[in-house]
Order: C-alpha cells, then structure tokens, then sequence
C-alpha cells in the first residue's frame, strides 16, 4: 500500500468537508477498497473512515418502501429488512460472514463491481440513490465497469427501495471469490416487471429488456422459453465462457421467475 | 503516526501506527498477539479472524486506526483466564479438528462468532458460516465435527 492518512471524522457534515480536498477518498467497510490498496490500484492521500459515522446507520421501513443508510452493512440488512425478503436474502449471501459484518451497501453501489449482487437489486428495483447533492435513479446511476455517475468525492447517505409484489434473486456462485459468476435479480411491480443481471456483461449490470417484456404479458418461468440472450459482449474468464453466462442468465431468469 | 487505543482480550492497549497499518499487523506485531494468522492478506482465507465488537471480521481487512475505542478478541483471549483451552478450543483438539493448525484460529473465532449468535447450529449452518474460513488439511468434517461438539458442551 502507498501511505496515507486515514481520518475518521465525527460527523456527516466534517466527512462530506473532508471529502471535498484533493486526494480524498471515501473508507466505508474496506472489503474492496483495502484489498485494493494493497495491489495498489488506488493511491488516495487522504482515506476518510465514515464507517463508524451513526448518521449512515440504520434500516427504516414505511408505505411500500425500504430505506437504507449508506454505512448499513450488509449483516445488518440480511437481519432487519423485513418487508422485502429478496432483498434481504441477497444481502445475507454476499461473500462470508466476516465480509457481511464489514461491506456496506453504499460502498458496494459506489464500487459497481460487474459481478456484485447490490446493483442488481438496486436496478430491478428502481432504487433511488440519495447522495449530499442529489438523488440519482438507479437507472442513471451505473455507467458501466467499475463506473457510476457519482462526482468526484460525492457521498451517497441513502438508498430507497421501493417494495415489489414479488422478487427474488438467484445467485450462481462463483465459489473462489463468493461473487456471483452470474446473478439475476426479477421484480414485479403491477403488471411492471424488472429484471437486472450482474456478473455476465462487460459493461456491468444491465436490464434483460426482452425477458422484461415477456413477462410483462405473461408472468411464468415459460414465458422466456423462447428468448435467447446474444453472448456478444458477455464477460469471458477461466470460470465461464460468453455463452456459457449468456445461457446462465436464461436459467438463472428462469428460476427467479419461477421462486417469485 | 497516530496513537490508537482499544481494549485487546480484556485489556486496554494502545500504540503508533500508520493510516495503512493492518489491525492484523497491530495485533501481530505491536502486541505481539501472534496467534492470528494471516494466511492470504487479500480478504480470502479467513485466517485473520478476530472479533470487534463481538462480530467476526477478518482483521486484514482493516485498519488499526478503524478498531479505535473498540473491544477486540483474538485467538489469546479465547483461553480460559487459568490459561487452559476454552471450550471452542478444546472441542476442535478433542475432535481432531486442525492439522497443521494454520487456519485453526481463525476457524475458532469464527465458530466462536456463529455460537454466540445460533447457539444450536445445524450442520448446514455451520458450512455456510464457515465460507469465509479455507482450510487446507482437514477437509472440513472435523472442524464441523468440532463445532458440534463445542455447541453442545456449552
Ligand atoms: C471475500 C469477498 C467476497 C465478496 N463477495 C461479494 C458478493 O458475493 N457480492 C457482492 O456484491 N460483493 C461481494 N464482495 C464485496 C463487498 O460486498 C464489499 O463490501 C463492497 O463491494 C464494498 O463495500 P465496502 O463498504 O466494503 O466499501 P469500501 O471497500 O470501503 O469502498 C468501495 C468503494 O466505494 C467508495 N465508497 C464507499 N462508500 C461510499 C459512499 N457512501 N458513497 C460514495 N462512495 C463510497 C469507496 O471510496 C471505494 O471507492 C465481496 C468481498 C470480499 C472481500
Ligand atoms: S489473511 Fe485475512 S482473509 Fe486471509
Ligand atoms: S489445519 Fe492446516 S489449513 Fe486447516
């Protein structure tokens, strides 16, 4: 790791301050900043701790809506969410549970790692993403690998789910890195229905929108027997092929459909 | 530098560290708590596990400045204050539950951590909690074995 000086400030206001210099990064549970430290990959002057911030703590839910803090971990969330169980249940999954008491769920939208499970939920479930300056509809919100259009030192303080009649996520393992190898996170809102998929595209997370339509008309696992998803510009790597995530995101569809 | 001060196994500690000073390495090598193990360094392995604030967390992926003000356990604190082997402990040497032992500690305060919060785990839970934890030698059985046994001599 370079050097750096880590402050821990006592309150929102003095975090989002520090935030503002040159060289400031934001630390919430480190579970991808450290290790990324580590190779080097980052090189911030200055790492602002909000981790123990309680102004970024806490789970609330009220009329048809989940709201997250942004320091909320992800344990905390598999524990206490309980209007929406799809969102909670992926919560419980991320990683191990030494990474749940530590990751949160800020961190893991800010990160958009192409095969986290937040951004998929975060997508099918419209979420609105409250930042210091603004709220962002998860549909503007990732733009592509590693990329959201957060500014520079802009903090997200919370996430808003709105409830679903039905969701569920199905996540296919990938066991080494305990990311989803791929992910499909399908919500039903009326006759609405959303489905996002993680761990399969080169430009991260993205909506199926053929299954989408599909469904919209006939909500059954059967509906997308006929779809088939193009491989071209899925991700390849010593785990999975393009076609072999390209036919993962149809079962994995499938079955999410199928446990709603 | 900066001073950081917690509460390691029941005692108030403090020292210098850097910003990017590991609390894996302060326990390590400030204290010399040397009975966490660091196994991969990259968030993996589970070797590292300690417990802050009663939560298991891999102390690699940390930093020592983060823990300030925390109560932190390590493998040391799991001892019985006469210096003999807890019961999580003794249920793992009882059951052959380690080998070569390098990934024993943090299997310990991770059985440890889920025994507090399920106090009866199903075999099932045990696996799942254990994710995070990679041992090399034993092939799991006896560390679930272990973990049984350390839950219903509780
Ligand atoms: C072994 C292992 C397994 C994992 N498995 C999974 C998995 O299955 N699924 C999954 O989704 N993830 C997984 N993760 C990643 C984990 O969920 C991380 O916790 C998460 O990606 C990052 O959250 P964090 O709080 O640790 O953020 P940090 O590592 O502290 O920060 C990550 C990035 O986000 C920025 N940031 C943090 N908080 C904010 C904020 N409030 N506003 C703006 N920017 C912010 C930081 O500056 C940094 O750039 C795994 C990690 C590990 C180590
Ligand atoms: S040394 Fe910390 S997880 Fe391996
Ligand atoms: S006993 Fe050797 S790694 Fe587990």
């Amino acid at each position: 790791m370079y050097d750096f000086a880590l402050q821990r400030p006592q309150s929102l206001n003095e975090a989002i301050e520090a935030l503002s210099a040159e060289g400031a990064q934001a630390l919430a549970g480190g579970q991808t900043l450290i290790p990324t430290l580590k190779n080097r990959l980052a090189s911030p002057d200055v790492l602002v701790s909000i981790g123990g911030l309680s102004e970024l703590q806490g789970v609330s839910e009220t009329d048809g809506t989940v709201s997250i803090k942004a320091g909320t971990t992800h344990g905390v969330v598999a524990a206490t969410v309980e209007s929406y169980p799809a969102l909670a249940s992926l919560a419980g999954n991320i990683g191990d549970p030494a990474v749940r008491n530590r990751g949160t769920i800020g961190g893991s939208l800010a990160n958009n790692d192409p095969s986290a499970c937040y951004p998929a939920a975060a997508l099918a479930s419209n979420a609105s993403i409250t930042t210091n300056k603004r709220t962002i509809s998860a549909s503007d919100f990732f733009a592509g690998l590693f990329e959201t259009t957060l500014d520079e030192g802009e903090l997200i303080t919370q996430v808003d789910f709105p409830v679903p009649d039905a969701a569920n996520y199905q996540k296919f393992d990938q066991p080494a890195s305990r990311f989803a190898l791929v992910g499909v996170f399908v919500a039903k809102y009326g006759n609405d229905v959303r489905v996002a998929v993680t761990g399969a595209s080169e430009d991260g997370v993205f909506r199926w929108s053929e299954a989408e339509s599909a469904l919209a008309g006939n909500f059954s696992s059967s509906a997308i027997d006929g779809l088939e998803v193009d491989s071209e510009g899925m991700i390849e790597d010593i785990h999975g092929s393009k076609s072999y995530r390209a036919s993962l995101v149809k079962v994995m569809t499938k079955r999410a459909v199928a446990a709603c | 530098m900066a001073t950081v001060t917690m509460t390691v196994n029941g005692k108030s500690v403090s020292g210098e560290v850097e910003g990017r000073t590991l609390l894996s390495d302060f326990v390590r090598n400030n204290l010399n708590l040397t009975g966490t193990h660091i196994g991969c360094d990259t968030s993996q392995c589970g070797a590292c596990v300690v417990h802050v604030n009663s939560k298991a967390v891999k102390s690699c992926t940390m930093f020592a400045l983060e823990a300030e003000g925390s109560s932190v356990t390590t493998i040391e604190g799991m001892a019985n204050p006469d210096g003999s082997l807890g019961t999580v402990q003794q249920a793992f040497q009882d059951n052959h539950g380690l080998q070569c032992g390098f990934c024993t500690p943090g299997m310990v305060m991770s059985a440890a951590a889920l025994l507090e919060e399920n106090p009866n785990p199903t075999e099932t839970e045990i696996r799942e909690y254990l994710e995070g934890n990679i041992c090399r030698c034993t092939g799991y059985h006896n560390i679930v074995k272990s973990i049984q046994a350390a839950a219903a001599a509780a």
